[in-house]
C-alpha cells in the first residue's frame, strides 16, 4: 500500500511542478496548447492526490502499524471514526489534507473559469506554485507513507481529540485556510496577466465567501470542542493556533467588505490586492504555526523540521505578493475618490482599518514570544489582558459600525437623513443601556457597551428589513432581490448574538473554586453545589471517576458529574459536566480533580456563564446568512454574462 | 507490492495522456496563440464595468430613497449626476460598438 501512496504523491508533485513551469512559460510566451496542458496537469493533480489520501485512509482504517504515521496516531482499540480522523491529527496527514483540498479547489476553480483564458493562464502557475510546496514537503520532507517493521500496537490518540467535534473542526478549518488560496491565485493571476478589471473578483467572490464561512464555522466548532472537551471552563484562550485561524478570518472579513467598494465604486483596487495577499499569507502563517511547533499550544505538533521550509515559502509568497502589487500599481490606481466621510463606503473603510488593526495586533501577540525568544533567548508570552484590551479597543467600534453602516447611504449622506434613520436604533440602544445600568450591569463597562451597541445593531438590522420589506413587497422578495446585502445583515445578526454571548459568559461570569469533602457544599450565582461522593468507572480503554454533585437554585434541581478519565495509553483527561439553563440561555459548568484519595475530597471548579449558548446559536445564524449571500443570483449571472460577452461568462462559483 | 506499482504506473500513464491531450487532439493547429484582450476590448470591458456600476448605483439610490434612507433633497442632488454618468458610459459603449462593426462588419471581438 505505502509504495502506491508514495508513487501517487510523486506523480502529484510532477503534475503541479508541470503546472507551474509549463504554465508560466505558456502564459509568458502565449502558447495556447501548452497553457491547456498545464491546466490539465492541475486538474489531474486532484484525483492523483486523492489516491494517496485513500491509501492513508485505508491504512488508518485497517490500523496498519507498518505505516509509521498510523502507529504514531492510532491504536487497535481506537474506534474507527477516530482512527480515520487521525488523517488530520498529525503533521504529515494534515499536509496531505492541505494538498488534497488545494488541488480539488484549484481544479474546480480553474475549470469553472476556463473560458477566461487570459486570466486562467496565469492563475494556473500560481496554484501550481503553492501545490509544488506542499507536494515537495510530502514527498521529500514529511511523508505519511514511511514504513517500519510491523508493531503490535500504536501510540493511540490524545484523549481530547477523541471527540466527535474533531471529525469536523480540522477539516472545516482546512477548507477555509486552503480556500483563501483561490482568491489569492486569481488576484496574482490578474496582476501577472494585467487583467486588473473585476474579472478575478467575479471569479472568486463565492470562493472567498465559502472559505470565510468554513473558517468561521470551523473556529466556532473548535471553540465548542474546547469548551466541552478540554474542560478548563472557557471556549477561547487566545491560544496562538486559535489566533492563527482568527487572523486570516479577520483579513478575509475586511476583504469581503472592501471588495464591495471596488464593485460599486471602482475604488480600493490596491487595498483589495493587499487584503487578499494578507489573508492568504496569514493562512499560510497559521499552518506554519501549527505545523512547526514553534509556539506552545495544545494544537501544536512537536517541533519538526518543516518549520524552516514553511518560513522560507511564506517569505517567498510575501515577496511575490509585494513585488507584483508594486509592479502593477499604475494599472491598479483609479480616479474615483471617496466623496464623503459620511457614506457607506467610508464606514466600510473604517471597518477595514479596524479589522486589519485587530488582525495585526493579534499577529504581534503571536509573534512577540517567538521574537523575544529569538532575540533575548527568553520566551515572554503575551497574556489575556493584552488581547482583551485590543478586542475592546477595536472590537467595540467594529460592533457599532455594523449598526451604522447599513443606515448610511452610498456616496454621501446628509445629517438630516442620518438623523431620521438613526433615531429608532439610537433610542433602542439608549433605552437598553439605561435599563441594564439600572439592573447593575455597570459592573463591567465593556460588557455594558457590548449589550448597548448590540441593541443598536439589532435595531438597525430589523429596521432595514422592515423598511425594505415595505419597499419590495415582502421579505422573501426583498432577500431574493439582494441576497448579498440581506444575507450579510443576517451574518451581522449572528455576530451580535456572538458578541452578547461572549460578553455574558465572560464579563458577567461567576467563578468559584473550592476543595470539598463528601457532604460539603459551595455556592455560586444563586446555585448550591453539594458534593455527595465519588463514583469509579471503567471503559474499554480507560478507568476514571465522577464526582456526584446535587445542584439546586433558581427553582431548579439537577445533578452534575464532573471527573477525569485515565486512558491506558494516552493518559488523563478532564471530563467537564455542564447543565444548560434555558432560563438564562447560559450554562452551569463544573470540573473536578481528585484532591485527596483517602478522604475522597475533590478540587471543584464552578463557572456560571449566562448567555453562553447564544455563541453556538450564532453559528447556525451565521451559516444561514452566509448561504443566502452565496446563493447564485440568476439576474446577476445574466448581467455578468452580458458583460463578459461571447461565451466568456463566469460559470458557477 | 507489484499490484501497487502497476496501479501507480497506470495512474502515471493516464495522467501523462491527459496532460498531453491538447497536443494529441490538435497536433498542427492553425494558430497556437493564447487569446488576449485587445486594447479596445479592454477599454470596452472597463466601460461595461462602469455602466454596470452606474446602473447599480441608480438602482441602489432609488431603493434607499424608497426606504427613507436617502432624503428627497439628497435624492435630487444625486440622481442627476448618476443618470448623466450612466448615459455617458452607454453612449461611449455604443460609439465603440459602432466603430467596431465598421471595422469588422461580420464578427464581434471576443471579450474575455
Amino acid at each position: 500500500m505505502a509504495p502506491l501512496g508514495r508513487a501517487a504523491l510523486l506523480l502529484a508533485f510532477g503534475l503541479v511542478l508541470y503546472a507551474l513551469v509549463a504554465g508560466s512559460y505558456a502564459a509568458w510566451k502565449r502558447r495556447r496548447r501548452l497553457a491547456l496542458s498545464a491546466q490539465n496537469a492541475l486538474l489531474a493533480a486532484f484525483p492523483v492526490t486523492l489516491v494517496a489520501a485513500t491509501v492513508l485512509l485505508v491504512g488508518l482504517g485497517r490500523r496498519d502499524m507498518s505505516f509509521v504515521y498510523v502507529w504514531q496516531h492510532t491504536s487497535h482499540k481506537l474506534p474507527l471514526g477516530y482512527a480515520l480522523s487521525a488523517f488530520w491529527g498529525g503533521q504529515e496527514g494534515s499536509l496531505l489534507l492541505w494538498l488534497l483540498v488545494l488541488t480539488g479547489y484549484a481544479g474546480l476553480a480553474v475549470w469553472l473559469n476556463r473560458r477566461s483564458r487570459e486570466l486562467v493562464a496565469w492563475t494556473v502557475p500560481v496554484f501550481g506554485l503553492v501545490g509544488v510546496f506542499f507536494a515537495f514537503m510530502l514527498c521529500f520532507v514529511s511523508s505519511p507513507f514511511n514504513v517500519q517493521p510491523l508493531r503490535p500496537d500504536g501510540n493511540g490518540m490524545v484523549p481530547s481529540l477523541q471527540n466527535p467535534y474533531m471529525l469536523a473542526h480540522p477539516p472545516l478549518l482546512y477548507l477555509g485556510y486552503v480556500g483563501l488560496t483561490v482568491p489569492f491565485a486569481f488576484a496574482m493571476g490578474a496582476l501577472l496577466s494585467g487583467r486588473t478589471d473585476e474579472r478575478w473578483i467575479v471569479a472568486t467572490r463565492r470562493w472567498t465567501l465559502a472559505a470565510w464561512t468554513f473558517l468561521g464555522v470551523g473556529q466556532l466548532i473548535g471553540a465548542h470542542w474546547a469548551y466541552v472537551e478540554i474542560g478548563w471552563g472557557g471556549y477561547y484562550a487566545w491560544d496562538p493556533v486559535e489566533n492563527a485561524a482568527l487572523m486570516p478570518w479577520l483579513a478575509a472579513t475586511a476583504f469581503l467588505h472592501s471588495v464591495m467598494i471596488q464593485e460599486k465604486r471602482g475604488m480600493l483596487k490596491v487595498w483589495n490586492m493587499i487584503l487578499v495577499a494578507l489573508a492568504f499569507n496569514l493562512s499560510l502563517f497559521g499552518t506554519f504555526l501549527t505545523r512547526s511547533g514553534v509556539v506552545d499550544s495544545i494544537h501544536s505538533f512537536s517541533r519538526s523540521p518543516i518549520g524552516g521550509w514553511f518560513l522560507a515559502f511564506l517569505a517567498l509568497m510575501i515577496v511575490l505578493s509585494v513585488v507584483l502589487i508594486r509592479w502593477r500599481l499604475p494599472l491598479l490606481r483609479t480616479k474615483t475618490k471617496l466623496e464623503s466621510l459620511v457614506s457607506r463606503e467610508a464606514t466600510f473603510l473604517y471597518n477595514n482599518l479596524l479589522l486589519v488593526a485587530l488582525s495585526l495586533t493579534i499577529l504581534w501577540g503571536v509573534l512577540y514570544p517567538i521574537l523575544s525568544e529569538a532575540v533575548r533567548g527568553e520566551s515572554r508570552s503575551v497574556s489575556k489582558p493584552y488581547y482583551n484590551f485590543f478586542l475592546h479597543t477595536f472590537g467595540l467600534p467594529l460592533l457599532l459600525l455594523m449598526g451604522l453602516g447599513p443606515l448610511v447611504a452610498w456616496r454621501r449622506a446628509s445629517l438630516r437623513s442620518l438623523g431620521k434613520t438613526f433615531v429608532i436604533p439610537f433610542a433602542v440602544a439608549v433605552a437598553t443601556g439605561v435599563v441594564l445600568l439600572a439592573l447593575g450591569f455597570g459592573s463591567s463597562w465593556p460588557g455594558l457597551l457590548t449589550y448597548t451597541f448590540s441593541a443598536f445593531v439589532f435595531a438597525s438590522i430589523v429596521l432595514e428589513f422592515v423598511r425594505g420589506r415595505a419597499a419590495a413587497g415582502g421579505v422573501v422578495r426583498l432577500i431574493a432581490r439582494n441576497r448579498r446585502r440581506y444575507g450579510g445583515y443576517i451574518v451581522h445578526a449572528a455576530v451580535v448574538l456572538l458578541a452578547i454571548g461572549v460578553a455574558g459568559s465572560s464579563a458577567y461570569q461567576t467563578e468559584r473554586e473550592r476543595v470539598l469533602r463528601p457532604g460539603q457544599s459551595v455556592e455560586a450565582a444563586g446555585y448550591t453545589f453539594t458534593y455527595a461522593g465519588l463514583k469509579g468507572l471503567k471503559g474499554s480503554n480507560y478507568t476514571g471517576f465522577r464526582a456526584l454533585l446535587a445542584v439546586s437554585g433558581h427553582g431548579e434541581r439537577f445533578q452534575l458529574r464532573p471527573g477525569q478519565n485515565n486512558y491506558f495509553i494516552e493518559g488523563p483527561s478532564n471530563e467537564a459536566s455542564i447543565y444548560h439553563d434555558p432560563r438564562s440561555i447560559g450554562d452551569v459548568f463544573t470540573k473536578a480533580a481528585l484532591a485527596g484519595k483517602r478522604t475522597s475530597s475533590i478540587d471543584l471548579q464552578v463557572f456560571v456563564k449566562p448567555l453562553v449558548n447564544l455563541i453556538w446559536v450564532a453559528g447556525f445564524v451565521f451559516v444561514a446568512g452566509a448561504l443566502i449571500a452565496m446563493w447564485p443570483d440568476a439576474v446577476e449571472q445574466r448581467r455578468l454574462a452580458a458583460r463578459y460577452a461571447a461565451g466568456a461568462a463566469p460559470a458557477g462559483i | 507490492m507489484d499490484w501497487a506499482l502497476a496501479v501507480g504506473a497506470m495512474l502515471a500513464v493516464v495522467a501523462v495522456v491527459f496532460v498531453a491531450r491538447p497536443f494529441l487532439r490538435d497536433p498542427s493547429p492553425a494558430s497556437d496563440r493564447l487569446d488576449e484582450l485587445a486594447p479596445e476590448a479592454r477599454q470596452r470591458l472597463a466601460l461595461a464595468e462602469e455602466r454596470d456600476r452606474a446602473l447599480a448605483a441608480l438602482k441602489e439610490l432609488e431603493f434607499d430613497h424608497r426606504t427613507g434612507k436617502v432624503s428627497d433633497e439628497d435624492y435630487r442632488a444625486q440622481v442627476g449626476p448618476l443618470r448623466r454618468r450612466a448615459a455617458e458610459v452607454l453612449r461611449a459603449l455604443e460609439a465603440g460598438e459602432q466603430t467596431r462593426h465598421e471595422r469588422v462588419p461580420d464578427s464581434g471581438q471576443r471579450v474575455q
